[in-house]
């Protein structure tokens, strides 16, 4: 996993609340077994103005370009910010893996749905929840300034711009030191690796139904 | 000092250790495995050099991709035939259990995990599948997860996780005759919103759910997803225990009895805190059906399409405008007035035998009305269609007009040929109506199997009580 430690990048304010995580990745492109080449087709249905096939050449595709995702002047932006409940729905990581792989590093947002706040996490994509003040005072800046820039520090826990201030966010103390170092939890948790054994050994005894397969 | 919720019995009894800061390594007892998720797992884990921790808590099953008809021939998608065959070579390079495309005991995986008694009481169940809240009318602890986290479970039968809030919702009551339990839990997410669970998990309760069966009350705690919450759980009574008995994964003979004995304590303290209540009459309830593109957007069937202008939350209206766009719906038109163009009966929500006995009620000796182009049913498991033959729901199903498919998760979400065309409107009993999710462009409007099958009688969104009165 990529770390995280500081990053100052505008922003795409995506002003549309409960964001679904079918919209983020639509299903035609779960069908890959890969984790790479989901930027292309992020926001699918918004972007484009015809259906996606996932073996299609998307650069011949009719894009929609009232979406703002199609407006040059916010091609650089790293944060997308978004409204209440982002990424609810579907489990899939892909939604993840496709804004890493289009070249997001952080959302901000009011609140997000959990399973997709966790798949972040995993893949080095910060989740950042602020107040609903700062929120939408940053919708309207970056509404009206696409080069609108606000700075992020994950060891401070705090994002800074000139219509905030300096805003802190909670996180959980281990996600962020996994972020900050790029760490692989698979590696941590078998550093506990007796520890499950033991409790393993203790449930065969207390409760066997649980190991029967068919 | 106050009781234990089922929620704090479950979490502690799978506490392996806990770090300072909280974070506690929790154990899975059976992971469900399905195509779509799990490829990029199985990838890292080789990659890593490691192998799965305990083999044989995996059940693997194709549910997402599989086509509904012809499944004698090869599979026409040359994309998922490869993420089935990607299936199948992990299943068979690390030796993990799973049934085949064609095995009868095939399904959707959150239909054949309680089917097959490979899910029980007080387990931790987990499914690279947001769905997997289903497992928890069963009192398992059981979410849906990443696919990091597949790949972390089968390398470590573990989970790292923070304990959630808890939310009690009580339902009171009992419901009306052509009334289910699909309507409780959209009324429900009409009430509270969609992220009104969020970092909770949420055990329903009271005089409805009690008098709820076994697979009515997996439609609710499936649908928990959709309240925000990533689990749902109910407490362990007899019809729990009747329901797992003779099952194929299930305990027999001497460790049947003590299964079922530790199984009776899976059940909240009368003094057990909840971080928060919720309470709803069963006793009022209309039958219901989705206007909007997401799950919260819900009317009673007698209700009309809602207008954004009285809503007072800026944002919240121009979501509700933006719905109705999508939609092609106008504010203050009757529900019972919305013309359908297909019926979906099936899902992990609305796909067991159940289901398909309701749906058949309202069908028997009537005929899909003449503007309806599709009616379709496709049953949770090879074992639900064989039994609703063996009762010949089929024949009904297929005399009134509708399709009679094989086993998979369908037009939920169209990822085989099973999808609708853009503008296309369909009552469905699956679980999300975002945009686009049946299809580019495809109208969803959710609804239990009853209400469905009614609007297809009618051709347009018709009350199913006056089918059971």
């Amino acid at each position: 996993m990529q770390s995280f430690t500081t990053l100052t990048s505008s922003l795409l304010p995506l002003d549309r609340p409960n964001v679904d995580t079918d919209a983020i990745i639509p299903k035609q492109y779960l069908k890959s077994v890969k984790k790479s080449g989901f930027g292309i087709n992020l926001f699918d249905d918004w972007r484009y103005l015809d259906p996606g096939d996932p073996d299609q050449d998307n650069s011949h595709r009719r894009i929609d370009t009232d979406f703002i995702l199609n407006n040059a002047q916010y091609k650089n932006a790293q944060i997308l910010l978004a409204r209440d409940n982002y990424g609810c729905g579907s489990s899939r990581e892909h939604a993840v893996w496709a804004m890493l792989d289009y070249g997001f590093r952080a959302v901000i947002s009011t609140s997000f749905a959990d399973i997709f706040f966790s798949n972040c996490y995993k893949n080095g994509l910060l989740p950042i929840v602020l107040e609903k003040d700062a929120v939408d005072k940053l919708f309207d800046e970056s509404l009206n300034k696409p080069d609108y820039s606000v700075s992020i520090d994950l060891d401070r826990q705090q994002v800074t711009s000139d219509a905030i201030g300096t805003c802190s966010f909670d996180i959980d103390e281990f996600r962020k030191h996994c972020m900050l170092n790029g760490l692989d939890e698979i590696g941590i948790t078998l550093t506990y690796e007796d520890k499950i054994h033991a409790y393993e050994d203790k449930l065969k005894v207390s409760s066997p139904w649980l190991f029967i397969n068919g | 000092m106050t009781g234990l919720s089922l929620y704090d019995k479950l979490w502690n009894s799978h506490v392996v250790h806990t770090q300072d800061d909280d974070t506690s390594l929790i154990y899975i007892d059976r992971h469900l495995v399905h195509e779509v998720t799990s490829p990029q797992a199985f990838e890292s884990l080789r990659l890593a050099g490691r192998a799965p921790w305990r083999k044989a808590s995996v059940l693997a099953v194709p549910d997402h991709n599989v086509p509904t008809k012809d499944r004698d021939k090869e599979i026409a998608d040359p994309i998922s035939r490869k993420q089935l065959q990607a299936l199948d070579e992990n299943c068979n390079f690390f030796a993990l259990q799973k049934f085949e495309m064609n095995d009868p005991r095939q399904g959707i995986v959150h239909v054949i995990g309680p089917e097959q008694g490979a899910s029980l009481p007080g387990m931790t169940i987990v499914c690279g599948d947001s769905h997997t809240s289903t497992h928890g009318a069963l009192a398992a602890l059981a979410f849906g997860i990443g696919t990091s986290e597949v790949e972390h479970v089968l390398a470590t039968q573990c989970l790292l996780l923070r304990k959630t809030k808890s939310m009690r919702v009580n339902i009171h009551g009992v419901l009306a005759k052509g009334v289910y339990s699909k309507d409780i839990v959209l009324a429900l997410i009409a009430n509270i919103g969609t992220a009104g669970g969020n970092g909770h998990t949420i055990e329903f309760c009271g005089e409805a759910i009690e008098s709820l069966s076994i697979e009515a009350r997996m439609t609710i705690c499936n649908m928990s997803i959709e309240a925000g919450a990533r689990a749902g759980v109910i407490g362990v009574d007899d019809k729990t225990i009747e329901y797992i008995a003779g099952r194929p994964f299930a305990p027999k003979n001497a460790m049947w009895d003590a299964a079922v004995k530790s199984w009776r304590q899976l059940v909240s303290d009368d003094d057990a805190s909840f971080d928060s209540t919720v309470d709803l009459d069963a006793s009022q309830l209309s039958p219901q059906v989705s206007w909007g593109t997401s799950p919260e957007m819900v009317v009673p069937v007698d209700g009309m399409v809602p207008d954004p202008d009285t809503e007072s939350n800026a944002t919240k209206a121009e979501g509700m405008r933006n719905a109705l766009a999508y939609m092609g719906l106008t504010p203050g038109q009757a529900i019972n007035q919305i013309k359908v163009d297909k019926v979906f009966i099936g899902s992990c929500t609305n796909s067991r035998i159940e289901d398909l006995r309701e749906a058949a009620k309202v069908v028997q000796g009537k005929q899909l009305a003449s503007n309806v182009k599709l009616g379709m049913i496709v049953p949770g498991s090879g074992l639900v269609k064989r039994q609703a033959e063996q009762e010949g729901l089929d024949q009904i199903f297929k005399a009134a007009g509708f399709e009679w498919r094989d086993p998979g998760c369908s037009m939920c979400l169209g990822m085989n040929a099973d999808q609708l065309e853009s503008g296309e409107r369909c009552a469905s009993t699956s679980n999300r109506n975002f945009e686009g999710r049946q299809g580019q462009g495809g109208r969803t409007h959710l609804v239990s199997p009853a209400m469905a099958t009614a609007a297809g009688i009618a051709g347009h969104f018709d009350d199913a009580r006056k089918y059971f009165n």
